[in-house]
């Protein structure tokens, strides 16, 4: 099977989507000629026309809010925010117009859309291009939330997204597109190439929305993350000895309760890493499902480890990231508890 | 020599307030016929002008005159009328129905009639209009059930929406109509994008964008114009300058720009004043527009100078901020009034016909509002289901809310 970077299986999925389906229309700012800053487009406008694939203007407003008049006329455009951290311009049209369009409408329109956007931090981007704002979109009413965390996945999730009947925001770790970043930022990352999950199969295929994968099975502990942070909670788990059972979410909402309840159930402990914001993030929720679901199981607090409450800096980077030493003190902190 | 001492800060108000005698000398008026009517695929540059006069097409005794008359034959006319009179009558109807406690809220379109009635009579089937909510008309033209519109403003037990939605906040794919928001101008890039799909799609639909004369302050409004302008979408971009956006007056928004539809240059994109309150000019600037989008010349942009007679909501008060007989002194006149005397002038009308179809009008308003009334209004009869509430969120239930709507006992 052939291998592929993150960048790769993203362009993937939307070259076969595009392939299949004459509606699936993608643009956004320097995604058509150019095929995007991260390159994740790349091609698409050569092979499907600038009707099919184009360059749109610095307006995230403009590229959402088109979005849903292109979805209302019967389109499934898959649009791309350059970085998560400017899709705030969007965020009206996003949370009030995309989000309830089917349900104030009582289904007269619909929004099939899918906005991409690279999320966090891990390349001295600084405040504006390396925020996590997952827990803005699972806040809202009538949005679908996905966070992949590798080649395979990604692919099959965003194939998923694209054929849902309903907006799907589609966060893509960018610390992961070239490999599965565990944060030691001092150590060379392995790419794709060597890792199982940079399979990625040609053609269709989807991984269905609102789906966990349990990524390291154990015994002791419940571990909750996505994206980037599943690889930093396997390195912590390594570098700990603590036999985790590492759940990546993949999909925020819709969640997928049953299987962390029932890790949750067998492990007796849980431990909620992200790289967001922790106050108000969504390992509040989490936390919170937990204690109401599990709480006559729990051995020990459940404990988030996240980033700090301060915007994103820029030369303290790795003083901000939630890495490997402070999710394997959470590990072992929960395990004494 | 320009001032160069301490700096002043400058907030524009309107020539009059209440206590005040309403004064609109400083709104120059042209004469009706005396703006041209240019070929669709005239360069936008040499027709800057437009932008600044008003296209009028009734004149003061009742003749169509001038360049943009005679598209609409008397039938059209005479149904033009009944659909202006026929929103006026449901307006006041349901705006009753507000008082009385029926719905927590209403919208009237009170001295606006010319501009959504006549618009939707320049569109085609499959045609999409984005309007605000103040556009009731182009359903009213267009045929779709007042019982229908009823319902929703009750949100009863027949409501479409489901009692999901603000009174007035209609939707009707079917008849051109897209779910209104309540958002201000975020309609306007949607219907930008609409307008693109359609091309994208070598489709020969147009769309439509509506906004009121406060909310081209919105970025969306700035938005919808540079993608318009880029992809040369066709979209008929519609600008109801009613003078007021609740108690703020138009130059609050407008700022230096003169008029409206100057912002429209700037961008390239053909732009045009109209009176609003001409049912003629309006139909005749609106199937230009529509023209030109759908010969893949383009958007253009359409400022309708009127009047919002009424108050903003069944929530406003306009008496604590415009002098009461400001509606009275509007220099374009009533639309309902105008159209009217034009007819008569054709001798096609009369004020004993004009008379008896009111009572007509009002008897079918009625008889619509007692169906309505039979399916329960906001307080009172059949209503929508707690688990509507849930319902349709998405296209298929998710699990978290399949939960709370068993909390909810649904």
């Amino acid at each position: 099977m052939p291998r592929r970077t993150m960048i790769e299986a993203i362009r993937d999925a939307m070259d076969v989507s595009m392939a299949r389906d004459s509606k699936v229309v993608v643009y956004g700012e320097d995604v058509g000629f150019f095929g995007g800053v991260f390159r994740c487009t790349q091609g698409l406008q050569a092979k499907y026309g600038k009707s099919r694939c184009f360059d749109a203007p610095i307006s995230e407003s403009g590229i959402v809010g088109s979005a849903i008049g292109m979805a209302a006329y019967g389109l499934k455009p898959c649009v791309e925010i350059q970085f998560a951290d400017y899709m705030y311009p969007a965020y009206d049209q996003l949370t009030q117009e995309a989000a309830r369009l089917r349900y104030r409408s009582n289904g007269d329109f619909t929004c099939p859309i899918v906005v991409r956007m690279p999320t966090g931090g891990g390349i001295f981007g600084g405040q504006t291009h390396s925020q996590s704002p997952e827990a803005l979109f699972t806040h809202v009413s009538g949005l679908k939330t996905v966070v992949p965390s590798n080649p395979h996945d990604a692919k099959g999730l965003l194939i998923a997204a694209i054929e849902d009947p309903d907006p799907v925001i589609f966060l893509e770790p960018k610390r992961l597109y070239n490999g599965p970043f565990d944060g030691h930022h001092d150590r060379p990352v392995t790419p794709w190439s060597k890792n199982a999950l940079g399979e990625v199969a040609d053609g269709h295929y989807t991984v269905p929305l609102g789906k966990a994968a349990i990524r390291r099975p154990g015994s002791a502990i419940t571990v909750l993350a996505y994206g980037t942070m599943v690889y930093v909670a396997q390195a912590a788990a390594e570098e700990t000895g603590i036999d985790a059972e590492i759940i990546d979410l993949r999909t925020l909402l819709p969640l997928d309760l049953d299987s962390i309840v029932a890790s949750v159930k067998k492990t007796g402990r849980c431990v909620i890493v992200h790289e967001a914001t922790l106050t108000s993030g969504f390992g509040a929720e989490l936390s919170a499902l937990v204690q109401e679901n599990c709480f006559y199981h729990l051995e020990a607090p459940v404990t988030r480890v996240a980033g700090w409450d301060t915007p994103y800096p820029h030369a303290q980077e790795w003083d901000y990231f939630p890495g490997p030493a402070r999710v394997g003190r959470a590990l072992i902190e929960t395990m004494e508890a | 020599m320009a001032d160069a001492g301490m700096l002043r800060f400058h907030v524009p108000e309107p020539e009059v307030r209440p206590g005040g005698t309403p004064d609109f000398s400083n709104v120059p008026i042209p004469k009706a016929g005396s703006v041209p009517r240019p070929e669709i695929s005239v360069d936008p540059r040499t027709i800057r002008d437009h932008a600044f006069s008003i296209i009028r097409v009734l004149n003061r005794t009742g003749e169509a005159v001038g360049p943009w008359a005679g598209l609409l034959s008397s039938d059209e006319l005479l149904a033009g009328l009944r659909h202006m009179m026929t929103l006026r009558t449901f307006d006041a109807r349901m705006q009753m129905a507000q008082r009385q406690g029926k719905t927590s809220f209403y919208m009237q379109n009170l001295g606006e009639e010319a501009v959504s009635c006549a618009f939707r009579k320049a569109l085609a089937p499959g045609d999409m209009n984005f309007p605000t909510y103040r556009q009731a008309g182009l359903l009213i033209a267009d045929g779709y059930p007042m019982v229908t519109m009823m319902n929703q403003i009750y949100s009863n037990e027949a409501d479409p929406l489901k009692g999901r939605q603000l009174p007035i906040m209609y939707s009707s794919k079917e008849h051109g109509f897209f779910s209104i928001s309540g958002n201000l101008a975020t309609q306007y890039i949607q219907a930008v994008g609409w307008a693109m799909a359609s091309a994208i799609s070598n489709d020969s639909k147009i769309a439509a964008a509506w906004i009121g004369d406060g909310s081209t302050a919105e970025s969306d409004f700035h938005s919808a114009l540079v993608f318009a302008s880029t992809y040369k979408a066709p979209v008929v971009l519609n600008v109801v300058n009613n003078q007021w956006a609740i108690s703020t007056f138009q130059g609050i928004a407008r700022g230096g720009s003169g008029t409206f539809a100057a912002r429209g240059l700037g961008f390239g994109i053909p732009s045009l004043r109209v009176d609003g309150n001409d049912y003629l000019a309006v139909h005749a600037v609106a199937k230009w527009a529509a023209e030109r989008a759908r010969s893949n010349l383009g958007p253009t942009l359409v400022e309708y100078v009127t009047y919002r007679a009424g108050a903003h909501s069944s929530s406003d008060d306009p008496s604590a901020y415009r002098p009461k007989t400001e509606s009275d002194a509007w220099p374009l006149g009533d639309p309902i009034v105008r159209l009217k005397n034009h007819l008569i002038a054709l001798g096609v009308w009369s004020e004993e016909r004009h008379t008896q179809a009111e009572a007509e009008i009002l008897d079918t308003v009625i008889t619509a509002q007692k169906e309505a009334e039979s399916h329960g209004t906001l307080h009172a009869g059949g209503k929508p289901s707690t688990r509507d509430m849930f319902e349709g969120l998405y296209a298929e239930m998710p699990p978290h809310l399949r939960r709370q709507r068993q909390q909810a006992g649904v």
